[in-house]
């Protein structure tokens, strides 16, 4: 009993009587070692049992709660026919806001509650309240069932003579285990090609083809080419590659949507512009490097975070750090977007940037690396 | 045919079948007839009829989860004849001006137009949204209530299972859900969700190739998540959530201890007609709120957001809240858990948070009735509930774990909290990052002296009695507060309790021929139950009381957490 905290004190006792400072006492002196359950408590009357007049005036309220939600059925009705649908209101605490929708929910939920608060109302006044008692059976089958059950199956695996032909059980268990092969093949087959997958991970629209022209770099959305001289230091330009306008162009000749395809090329080829003074960058290898695959301080970088692939939207003019909004990773521009904090790993990719002979800024060639959140085999 | 009878007037043959069946007076009954003549069901439909089920706020909260489940079940099906599934661009031209002339796809512009051009679309959307959202607050709440009460205990084990299932397939159905419209935040989340499939070891790359079919996003993500939400998991979910039902009627539903409650019986109101008017009157109460707060107060504004583009996005992205714990994982995880191994990239910070995690705190939630068991050793059937302070280890454990998710939770806002309180969203992420390790510990120390101090207080309640506030004066100047015994009524629920006393290991266990394995074993197993059990209170027992009440005629009561404090001297010498 040394182990029991309770009821322990350092006070004192009158000699001969029990005290509660030697620990748990159970059962001695004739008493009973636990309580007794004493049963339900008697059983209290309500108002509504005893006084048909309490009675009457419960059933009214009732009455009262199901007049209402039948009020409300008709006024969402009403207000269903009545109401223009753009008509719009001005609520206390909740602002502007959809007339019809207002009127609908709030009609629909009187008509709901009022139901609702009239049947338990009723419940709890008028059907009884005198408690029941039903008695619990053990959830286990009895003995016998279960050796009924234990015997029905042997029976049945004796039947089927499933010891004495072995070759039945492999085949119909290889058979029983393969069935779903067909299906899962069909399904997995079908879904998608995976076989392009890391070729696809690894390209996007930047990428120039072998003697091919560098692909000027355009404004997102307009898609209207940006001159270096454009490009005032602490600006910044959602650009996307030239080859998206060409992508949509090509799609139209070809007969498909215009927009096949466009949204995949845009969630890998999304890049930010940002011209920074040149002495702003760091001087160190990193710095350099960011430095030089731009041009005159300007810089792009693919704009999809390395770690699950929101675009890093969020960019700090003073501090040159970019944010993304999803989970906060933080990117130092400076220091060729070098993860400074956050769950990301891996800095965001850097296009490398010139600008061609009428001035505008062009891409020689795509991301040295696939682009957007790890996967298993990006250094393959 | 052959067997003619002797012929028989029609109402010598209405009068012969009316006597052939009781139950029949009333038309009620003649249909009851009708149908039992056909099904038989007469017998298990009166068995249903006075089933009892016991009465507590806190059952409450599985039926408004049930309920929300069903108004989503109800509200989903509206949604599926205006919604279209397709990722298909075409450009806007409803009522909603913002957006005219706008290229989307036809999945965000069928949603607009339940939004703005189908009469009450709107409200069926915001009812169905809000009502996932309160499906998952009400399954979370449900689901520590069986936790704290140790309802999940023997013969219950399956149903938590069940539960813990339910409950991990019902923050998949919310995310495929919200997914769907294909707005700016939807979009960015399937963004992110391909990024959480692509950092799954070895296969992450071709898994996410499947299933978007091919380049993120393709247009098959849209419908294929559309088959899920509303055919697999709708039936996953049903068909778990009827095993879920129906082993609640198998089992009987547990009571908290009480007088005239045993682990024996069920004490409380037969489904006809109490518990039908309180349970079906309280899914149009859950249905009815749903609808007022979907009146006003607007989730999920499609409109605001505009149609996806992996382009643009919007500060302060968060999922809907049950994803929140994920969500702030991953926020919370360092960059550092990312490696390169054996030339393949591992990419742990958005792994554990993404991918793991879900599956990990289901599965650690589902065993941990094997676990207690394993502990306690106990393997009797449970029908009676613990109050969560007579199971201060659990209830400590329970909420330890909590306060982990609840931290997690609050960690996918810390950008949100950074803006509000002009702090450095790098000081509350790294904050954060603490917390989540120290808070759980704090909150089981905290817990389950809270518990032991409740304890206490009930045995001080037993020994005492209640206080009443009446101070008395004695000839002698002395003022004391008088207390007044508890009946046998209210004084049961308090000492209706086990507290059972840990293991110890048996001297010689070795030269009984047990194994240096086994020995070991039954080492932890005591090293466990200490842990569960070392400090405990137990229930007062009638020899206490009398000796409480012999005590108080003389001098102070010992018997509390601060003894000499406690007075009872109605006859002071």
């Amino acid at each position: 009993m040394s182990d029991q905290v309770t009821p322990t004190s350092g006070s004192a006792s009158g000699a001969g009587t029990v005290s509660l400072d030697e620990g748990h006492h159970v059962g001695t002196g004739g008493l009973p070692a636990t309580f007794e359950n004493p049963g339900l408590p008697p059983h209290v009357h309500r108002a509504a049992d005893d006084d048909p007049k309490a009675a009457k005036r419960a059933e009214r309220q009732v009455a009262v709660l199901f007049t209402l939600s039948i009020l409300g059925t008709l006024g969402f009705i009403v207000s269903y026919f009545a109401i223009d649908r753009m008509t719009s209101v001005f609520l206390p605490f909740i602002g502007l806001t959809n007339l019809l929708n207002v009127m609908l929910g709030v009609c629909l939920g009187i008509a709901l509650l009022g139901i609702g608060f009239g049947a338990v109302h009723w419940a709890k006044t008028l059907m009884s309240d005198e408690e029941v008692v039903e008695e619990r059976h053990a959830i286990a089958s009895s003995d016998a069932a279960r050796a009924d059950f234990v015997g029905a199956l042997a029976a049945g695996a004796e039947s089927a003579q499933l010891a004495r032909r072995p070759l039945i059980k492999a085949t119909a268990g290889a058979a029983l285990g393969l069935f779903a092969l067909p299906l899962g093949v069909q399904l997995a087959g079908s879904m998608g090609n995976p076989t392009k997958a890391l070729e696809e991970l690894k390209q996007t629209i930047w990428d120039v083809p072998k003697d091919g022209k560098p692909i000027r770099l355009v404004r997102d959305p307009e898609l209207t080419p940006i001159k270096a001289s454009d490009v005032t230091i602490g600006s910044v330009f959602h650009v996307m590659p030239e080859t998206l306008k060409e992508l949509r162009e090509h799609n139209v000749k070809e007969g498909h949507s215009e927009w096949h395809g466009v949204l995949e090329a845009k969630a890998k080829a999304a890049v930010l512009l940002m011209r920074l003074n040149p002495s702003e960058f760091k001087d160190d290898v990193l710095g350099r490097k960011a430095r030089d695959w731009g041009f005159q301080g300007i810089v792009a970088y693919s704009k999809i975070c390395t770690h699950v692939g929101c675009p890093v939207g969020l960019y700090e003019q003073q501090t040159h750090h970019l944010l993304c909004p999803c989970h906060q990773s933080t990117f130092d521009v400076t220091r060729d977007c070098e993860v400074i904090f956050g769950p990301a790993k891996r800095p965001l990719p850097q296009l490398k940037i010139t600008v061609d002979d009428e001035g505008y800024l062009v891409a020689p060639q795509g991301f040295a690396e696939p682009v957007g959140p790890s996967y298993w085999e990006r250094l393959k | 045919m052959s067997t003619t009878a002797s012929a028989r007037t029609a109402a010598d043959l209405r009068a012969a079948d009316a006597k052939g069946r009781t139950g029949s007076e009333s038309k009620a009954g003649a249909a009851g007839v009708w149908v039992d003549e056909r099904t038989g069901l007469a017998k298990g439909a009166a068995y249903m009829m006075k089933k009892v089920f016991p009465d507590h706020w806190s059952f409450m909260l599985g039926e408004v989860a049930m309920y929300s489940m069903i108004i989503c079940l109800l509200t989903g099906v509206f949604l599926s004849f205006w919604f279209v599934p397709s990722a298909g661009q075409i450009p806007y031209n409803g009522s909603y001006l913002p957006l005219q002339g706008v290229i989307m796809s036809e999945a965000y512009n069928s949603t607009l137009a339940i939004s703005f051009d189908i009469r009450g679309g709107l409200l069926i959307r915001q009812i169905h949204h809000w009502a996932a959202l309160m499906f998952c607050v009400a399954i979370t709440v449900h689901m520590l209530r069986v936790f704290l009460t140790g309802a999940f205990r023997k013969p219950r084990e399956l149903n938590w299972v069940i539960g813990s299932i339910l409950s991990m397939l019902a923050i998949v159905e919310g995310f495929a859900g919200y997914s769907l419209p294909d707005d700016l935040l939807s979009g960015t989340g399937i963004r992110a969700a391909e990024g959480f499939i692509r950092s799954i070891p070895l296969v992450g790359s071709y898994i996410s190739y499947l299933l978007f079919g091919g380049t993120f996003p393709g247009e098959a993500i849209i419908p294929r998540l559309y088959s899920v939400h509303v055919l697999l998991l709708p039936a996953v979910l049903i068909g778990l959530f009827t095993a879920h039902i129906v082993l609640v009627m198998v089992h009987k539903h547990t009571q908290f201890p009480g007088p005239g409650r045993t682990n024996e019986n069920v004490v409380g109101f037969p489904l006809m007609p109490v518990y039908t008017a309180k349970a079906g009157g309280f899914f149009f109460m859950v249905f009815g709120v749903l609808a007022i707060i979907s009146a006003l107060v607007t989730i999920n504004p499609i409109w605001a957001y505009g149609p996806y583009d992996p382009s643009p996005v919007t500060a302060g992205s968060q999922p809907d809240w049950y994803m929140g714990f994920a969500d702030g994982a991953l926020r919370l995880l360092p960059g550092f858990l990312e490696f390169e191994l054996f030339g393949f990239t591992w990419s742990m910070n958005v792994f554990l948070g993404a991918v793991a995690l879900i599956p990990l705190m289901y599965t650690a939630a589902g065993v941990y009735p094997w676990i207690e068991a394993w502990v306690t050793g106990d393997k009797r059937e449970h029908h009676l509930l613990d109050r969560p302070r007579n199971a201060p280890t659990r209830t400590a454990i329970g909420m330890a774990a909590f306060s982990f998710y609840v931290v997690l939770m609050f960690a996918a806002g810390n950008d949100i909290m950074a803006i509000r309180l002009q702090l450095s969203i790098n000081d509350v992420t790294i904050l954060f990052r603490m917390l989540v390790f120290v808070v759980p510990v704090i909150v089981f120390w905290v817990t389950r002296r809270i518990c032991w101090s409740l304890q206490r207080h009930d045995r001080e309640k037993v020994l005492h009695g209640r206080e009443t506030g009446t101070i008395i004066r004695t000839a002698e100047g002395k003022f004391f507060e008088r207390h007044e015994d508890i009946d046998a009524f209210e004084r049961w629920p308090l000492v209706a309790f086990e507290s059972p006393a840990p293991l110890a290991l048996t001297d010689g266990a070795d030269a009984n021929g047990v194994s240096a394995k086994d020995a070991k074993k039954a080492r932890r197993r005591v090293a466990w139950s200490n842990f569960y059990f070392k400090t405990r209170v137990e229930p007062v027992t009638p020899t206490e009381l009398a000796a409480a009440h012999h005590h108080g005629e003389h001098e102070a009561i010992s018997g509390g957490s601060a003894p000499a404090a406690i007075k009872h001297d109605k006859h002071p010498h």
